[in-house]
């Protein structure tokens, strides 16, 4: 889909006989879409790029968007839906600058007349189409790649692995585990307590929302793995509900030892390790 | 024919596995461990594995089998230094090492077999009529 050497030179002609009135105009009707999210500047900015990278490129020759020579025009419209998508606009929004093209070329065509004007519109009106479809697909790109980025970041930050105390690490789960983040978790349990040498840990399902059959099973393995190291772990943060799901289902945790709190499992750990805790008696006379 | 190593620490010896085992070299160092166990009277054998980026089953079948050799000869057996992507692949396969301690580093594994030894005695000291009133 190219635009032939003729049109090419019409459409960059056309463009760049009146540039300040074509920028102008296209400005005008890309804000009114926007209302008034982007300053008026800004659009005129962006408008002016585009409108200079396809000058350019018409004055080479053939327009062709999926050339070599159309490079400077690709750049400059995957630099425009990389900023509306970063900014949160919608794809429709982004678009629209490019479809108000079409407007300001309908009413210049009209303008010029002549034998040419219904067939160049027809050419000038297609290629404006693909470099709206270029648009979405850059701009589809880049909210792929910032979703990609998210999960990662949240799979980053939703396990810690802490150390309590000389010895014990804790793990707090939060949210739905599934297999990824349950093989993450394992690791970075399993990799800090070989750093830390700690022969405790403490894993706690305070934060997850609800245990089936998988996750016990992930939890599972994270506990027999961490036994064949050589540390002992300890399951801690189950609650009422979830001990009824767990016989239910018939879940077994066999020697595995499960505590309430990360409290208990501390004591617990604690006590092992023949740490004596007491109870801080109130004092009466305060 | 290469050789696995063993050092006698204090009560203890330790056994640093860094080669690829073969039929031979497992079947060479059961036969030198139990010999050196004898000889020695040592009562904690500690077999460090840190090196090994592959535990598979003939692996692990032999560690079960030391493992049992020593306790045969009253020597407790510790596998030190297993790396979580080896404890991974081991909990992926089904194989749970059964009958074998573990630690996560030497010194942790002498502290082990220190205690163990420990508890042995104090048993031994409770077994004894003068004792009596030290335990209810």
């Amino acid at each position: 889909m190219a635009l032939s050497t003729e049109e090419s030179g019409r459409l960059a002609a056309l463009l760049s006989g009146q540039d300040e009135r074509v920028t102008t105009r296209w400005t005008e009707i890309v804000t009114s879409s926007l209302r008034g999210r982007l300053s008026q500047a800004e659009l005129r900015r962006q408008v002016q790029d585009l409108h200079r990278a396809i000058v350019s490129t018409g004055e080479q020759g053939i327009i062709d968007l999926s050339a070599d020579s159309a490079a400077e025009l690709r750049a400059a419209l995957s630099e425009l839906s990389r900023g509306r998508a970063r900014q949160g606009f919608s794809a429709t929004e982004t678009t629209v600058s490019i479809f108000a093209l079409k407007d300001v070329l309908a009413e210049l065509v009209q303008e010029n007349g002549g034998p040419n004007a219904l067939p160049d519109y027809v050419a000038f009106s297609k290629l404006v189409d693909e470099m709206g479809l270029f648009t979405f697909e850059s701009f589809v790109r880049t909210r792929e790649s910032l979703i990609a980025d998210q999960a990662e970041q949240l799979l980053e930050l939703s396990t810690p692995v802490v150390k309590l105390w000389e010895g014990v690490v804790a793990v707090p789960l939060v949210g739905t585990l599934d297999s990824a983040r349950a093989q993450v978790v394992m690791e970075r349990l399993l990799q800090t307590l070989v750093d830390t040498s700690s022969p405790y840990a403490i894993i706690d399902i305070t934060g997850v929302p609800a245990v089936d059959t998988q996750v016990a099973q992930h939890i599972l393995k994270t506990v027999v793995a961490a036994r064949l190291m050589g540390a002992d772990c300890i399951i801690s943060g189950i609650r009422p509900q979830i001990a009824q799901t767990i016989v239910a289902l018939g879940i077994e945790f066999g020697d595995i030892a499960t505590k309430a709190s990360l409290a208990d499992a501390l004591r617990h750990v604690l006590r092992l390790n023949g740490v004596e805790t007491a109870r801080r008696q109130p004092r009466r006379d305060a | 024919m290469e050789r696995v190593p063993i050092l006698k620490i204090g009560d203890i010896l330790l056994v640093s596995i860094q080669l690829d085992m073969s039929d031979q070299t497992a079947v060479q160092l059961q036969e030198d461990l139990a010999e050196r166990i004898v000889a020695t009277g040592c009562h904690g054998v500690i077999i460090d594995i840190t090196a090994l980026d592959i535990v598979d089953s003939f692996v692990g079948r032999m560690l079960s089998t030391i493992a049992s050799i020593s306790k045969v000869l009253d020597a407790e057996t510790v596998v030190v230094g297993m790396r979580p992507a080896v404890a991974i692949t081991l909990v992926e396969l089904g194989l749970s090492l059964n009958g074998i301690r573990t630690a996560l580093n030497v010194e942790r594994g002498m502290e082990l077999i220190a205690a163990a030894h420990a508890d042995e005695l104090d048993y031994q000291l409770d077994d004894d009529p003068d004792a009596e009133t030290a335990s209810p």
